[in-house]
C-alpha cells in the first residue's frame, strides 16, 4: 500500500478515489431529489385536486391543501420546502391510504428486505457455484446445460415465471392439489411470533423466493462463467500448475478468488434489477413489501406514494453502488494503491 | 438509384470508364471505394456468421416471428380481437375451434397472440432506436470532445445507470400516460447508458489512433473526423449491442404492460398478461391463457439473445475463438 506521509498530509490516489466516489453518490442522490420534484410539478391537474377528487370537499380545504403544497409560491421556494421535507422524512400524504407516506413505507420494508435478502443470498451462492463449474469443465454436459437454462431462465419475463410456479404449486394442476399458499405473508389468524407463525410465513415465502432465486442465477452464472473463463487463459495458472499444484487447489486458490472480484461488486451492482424484479414477483404472490405497494400506488395512481417509493429504491441502489465502488477498491490492490 | 459506373473496383474484374484512356488505371472514386471494401466487409461477416450455428436458429425464429406479425392480418381478421364480437365461452381449455383457448370474455388466445406480437415487436424495435440514438451520441460526443464534455456526459450517464430502470419507468410512464409511443419513449430514455458507455470506450480508442492525427493535421473538423473515422469504427459495435438492447426491450415491455402501463387500446405480449393475471387466471388454473404470450416473449427474447451473440463474436475480434 503506498505510504501516507506524516508530515504533509496528502491524499492518496485511493482516498481521492473514495472521495470522488462519494461525491458522485451525493450527486445521483441530489438529482434524484430534483427529478422527483419536478415531475412531481408535471404532472397533470392539481395536486390538490387529485387528493380531493371524488369527493366533496369545501374551496377552503382544497385552497389550505394547496397551501400545503405550496404551489402559491415560487418554484425556488416551492422546491427549498421540498426538500426540506423530504430531508427530514416528510414525504407527503398518501392518496389511498391517507396516512403518511413514510409511515406506510415504514411498514412495508422489511417482508421486502426477507424476500430480496434471501433469494439474493441463494442466487448468489447457487449461481456462483454452477458459474463455476461450468467454466472449469468448459463444453461439459454440465456446463452445455446450465448454459443453456441460463439463457433460458434470462429470457423469461421473472413475473412469468412466477405465476406459472404459482399454477404448478399454488393452485395446482388438474388432481394435483396445491402444495403452497398462493399469496400474502401469513394466513389469517396466525401468531407470527410462535413457531407455526413462523413456518406459516416460511412457506408463504417459499415460492416468491424460489421464482427471484430462479431468475437471478442465470446471471451470476454467465456472469461467474465468463469471468473465470478470462482467468483461465492467465500465466500465473500455468505456472501455479507447473510447481505441482493440484487442480483443484488451482482453482480454489488462485484462479477463483481473482474471478470473484468482478462478480462481487456485480452483486451489489445488480439491486438495481433485483429491485425491479421484486416489484412484479410481490404483485404476483401478493407478498405485502414495497414492490406490491408500488402495484397498487401506480394504479390508483397515487403520487406521492409512488415517488417516496421511487425516492427509497433510487437511494438504497445508489447507496449499494457506492458500497460496490468502495468493496471493490478495497479488494482490489491494483485499484487501493492506486 | 444510379449506381456508380464502377461496380466492385476491388473485388470484380476492373471495368474499363468510356471517358479513360486504356492505358490509364480505371478512375476510382473515393465514395465507390469505400463503398466497395463496406460490401465486401459486411460479405465476410455474414459468411462468418452462418457458420455460427446458434445465431443461424436465432434469426430464424426471429424472421418466423417477424412474419407473423406483418401478416398477422392475414392469418387472423382482425375483428376477432372485438370483444363484442367474441363467439367462445370465457375461460375455456384448448379445443378445436380455438387451438389455444379463450381468454375472460371468449376470445381466442391464438389470435391474441399473434396480434400480440405487433406491439411487442414495435416497442421493441422503436425503443431500441430511441435507446442506441441517444447511447451513440452521447458516447461519441463525450469520447471526441472529451474534457467538461466528456465528464458532464458521463456523470448524466452514471445517473442513469444506477437509477433502478423499473422505478423509474413506471413514474414516467405514469405521469406521462399509456400509449405504444410512450411506452417506447420510456423504455429507450431509461436503457441507453450502456449503449454509450460501450460507444465512449470505442471512441476514445479510435481518436487514439495516429490517423486520427495525420486526419486533424490535414486540416479535418470535428464533424468530418466523426462521420469519417470514428462512427465507422463504432457501427459494429453498436449493431452488436442494438440486437441485444432489442432483446431488453421487449422483456421491459412486457413488465410494464403487465403493470397496466401498457397502451389499453392494443394487444400486447404484455397486456394479455395483465387481463390474464387480473380476471384471475391463475387462480382458475387457465394455462393456455398464460403460457402462449410467455412462450412467444421467451423466444423472441432468446433468438435475439442469441443473435446479438452471434454477432458479437464475429464483429468483435477480440472475442474470437472463444
Amino acid at each position: 500500500m503506498a505510504a501516507i506521509s506524516a508530515r504533509t498530509f496528502r491524499p492518496s490516489a485511493g482516498q481521492r478515489r473514495v472521495a470522488a466516489k462519494l461525491l458522485g453518490a451525493l450527486l445521483s442522490l441530489a438529482f434524484v431529489l430534483v427529478f422527483n420534484f419536478f415531475l412531481f410539478r408535471v404532472l397533470p391537474g392539481d395536486p390538490a385536486k387529485n387528493l380531493t377528487r371524488n369527493r366533496l370537499v369545501p374551496a377552503e380545504q382544497v385552497q389550505v391543501l394547496r397551501e400545503s403544497f405550496g404551489l402559491g409560491k415560487p418554484l425556488h421556494e416551492q422546491f427549498a420546502t421540498y426538500v426540506k421535507d423530504t430531508l427530514s422524512g416528510d414525504l407527503g400524504i398518501s392518496y389511498k391510504f391517507r396516512r403518511p407516506v413514510s409511515e406506510v413505507i415504514g411498514e412495508r420494508i422489511w417482508p421486502t428486505v426477507l424476500l430480496l435478502g434471501l433469494s439474493t443470498l441463494l442466487s448468489t451462492a447457487i449461481g456462483l457455484w454452477i458459474g463455476i463449474r461450468g467454466a472449469w469443465k468448459r463444453n461439459s454436459v454440465f456446463d452445455r446445460v446450465s448454459l443453456g437454462a441460463s439463457l433460458t431462465l434470462y429470457a423469461m419475463p421473472e413475473f412469468w415465471l412466477g405465476i406459472i410456479l404459482l399454477i404448478a404449486f399454488g393452485v395446482g394442476v388438474g388432481s394435483f392439489p396445491g402444495l403452497f399458499p398462493t399469496g400474502g405473508l401469513s394466513s389469517p389468524n396466525t401468531q407470527l411470533a410462535s413457531m407455526g407463525g413462523i413456518v406459516d410465513v416460511a412457506r408463504h415465502l417459499f415460492l416468491p423466493c424460489l421464482t427471484l432465486t430462479l431468475a437471478y442465477i442465470a446471471e451470476y452464472a454467465l456472469v461467474m462463467r465468463s469471468s473465470l473463463l478470462d482467468e483461465l487463459g492467465e500465466d500465473y495458472l500455468t505456472t501455479a500448475r507447473a510447481k505441482g499444484l493440484r487442480d483443484a487447489l488451482v482453482l480454489r486458490r488462485h484462479a477463483v478468488p481473482n474471478a470473484l472480484l468482478p462478480t462481487t461488486t456485480l452483486i451489489f451492482l445488480n439491486l438495481g434489477f433485483v429491485v425491479s424484479g421484486a416489484i412484479t414477483i410481490e404483485t404476483v404472490y401478493s407478498w405485502p413489501g414495497l414492490g406490491l405497494l408500488s402495484y397498487e400506488a401506480l394504479r390508483t395512481p397515487d403520487y406521492p406514494l409512488l415517488q417516496g417509493v421511487f425516492l427509497l429504491f433510487s437511494a438504497a441502489v445508489i447507496i449499494a453502488n457506492l458500497l460496490a465502488d468502495l468493496l471493490y477498491a478495497y479488494l482490489d490492490p491494483r485499484v487501493r494503491t492506486g | 438509384m444510379t449506381q456508380p459506373t464502377i461496380e466492385e473496383p476491388l473485388g470484380g474484374a476492373p471495368q474499363t470508364d468510356t471517358t479513360v484512356p486504356p492505358s490509364l488505371p480505371p478512375q476510382l472514386s473515393p465514395k465507390s471505394i469505400v463503398r466497395a471494401r463496406r460490401r465486401q466487409a459486411a460479405g465476410r461477416a455474414w459468411s462468418e456468421y452462418r457458420r455460427n450455428s446458434i445465431g443461424m436458429v436465432g434469426l430464424a425464429i426471429l424472421v418466423l416471428f417477424i412474419a407473423m406479425a406483418v401478416f398477422a392480418p392475414l392469418l387472423v381478421p382482425e375483428s376477432e380481437l372485438d370483444v363484442t364480437k367474441a363467439t367462445g365461452t370465457p375461460f375455456s381449455p384448448p379445443s378445436a375451434g380455438f387451438p389455444l383457448g379463450t381468454d375472460e370474455s371468449g376470445r381466442s388466445v391464438l389470435a391474441l397472440t399473434i396480434w400480440g406480437s405487433r406491439v411487442s415487436l414495435l416497442v421493441g424495435f422503436l425503443a431500441s432506436v430511441i435507446s442506441v440514438v441517444i447511447g451513440s451520441v452521447v458516447g461519441i460526443v463525450a469520447g471526441h470532445y472529451g474534457r467538461w464534455t466528456d465528464s458532464v456526459l458521463m456523470r448524466v450517464t452514471d445517473w442513469f445507470l444506477v437509477i433502478p430502470f423499473l422505478p423509474l419507468a413506471i413514474v414516467l410512464a405514469t405521469v406521462l400516460g399509456p400509449s405504444l409511443a410512450n411506452i417506447a419513449f420510456v423504455i429507450g430514455i431509461t436503457s441507453w447508458p450502456g449503449t454509450a458507455r460501450i460507444v465512449r470506450a470505442q471512441a476514445l480508442a479510435v481518436t487514439s489512433r495516429p490517423y486520427m492525427e495525420r486526419s486533424r493535421a490535414l486540416g479535418a473538423g470535428d464533424w468530418h473526423l466523426i462521420t469519417r473515422h470514428i462512427l465507422p469504427n463504432t457501427v459494429p459495435l453498436i449493431f452488436a449491442n442494438t440486437v441485444l438492447i432489442v432483446a431488453v426491450a421487449i422483456l421491459s415491455e412486457t413488465t410494464l404492460a403487465f403493470l397496466g402501463l401498457g397502451d389499453p387500446l392494443r394487444v400486447s405480449w404484455g397486456s394479455m398478461l395483465d387481463s390474464a393475471f387480473t380476471q384471475g387466471a391463475a387462480s382458475i388454473g387457465a394455462w393456455w391463457y398464460l403460457v402462449p404470450p410467455g412462450v412467444a416473449i421467451l423466444l423472441v427474447v432468446l433468438a435475439f439473445t442469441m443473435i446479438g451473440q452471434a454477432l458479437e463474436s464475429v464483429l468483435n475480434p477480440r472475442l474470437r475463438g472463444r
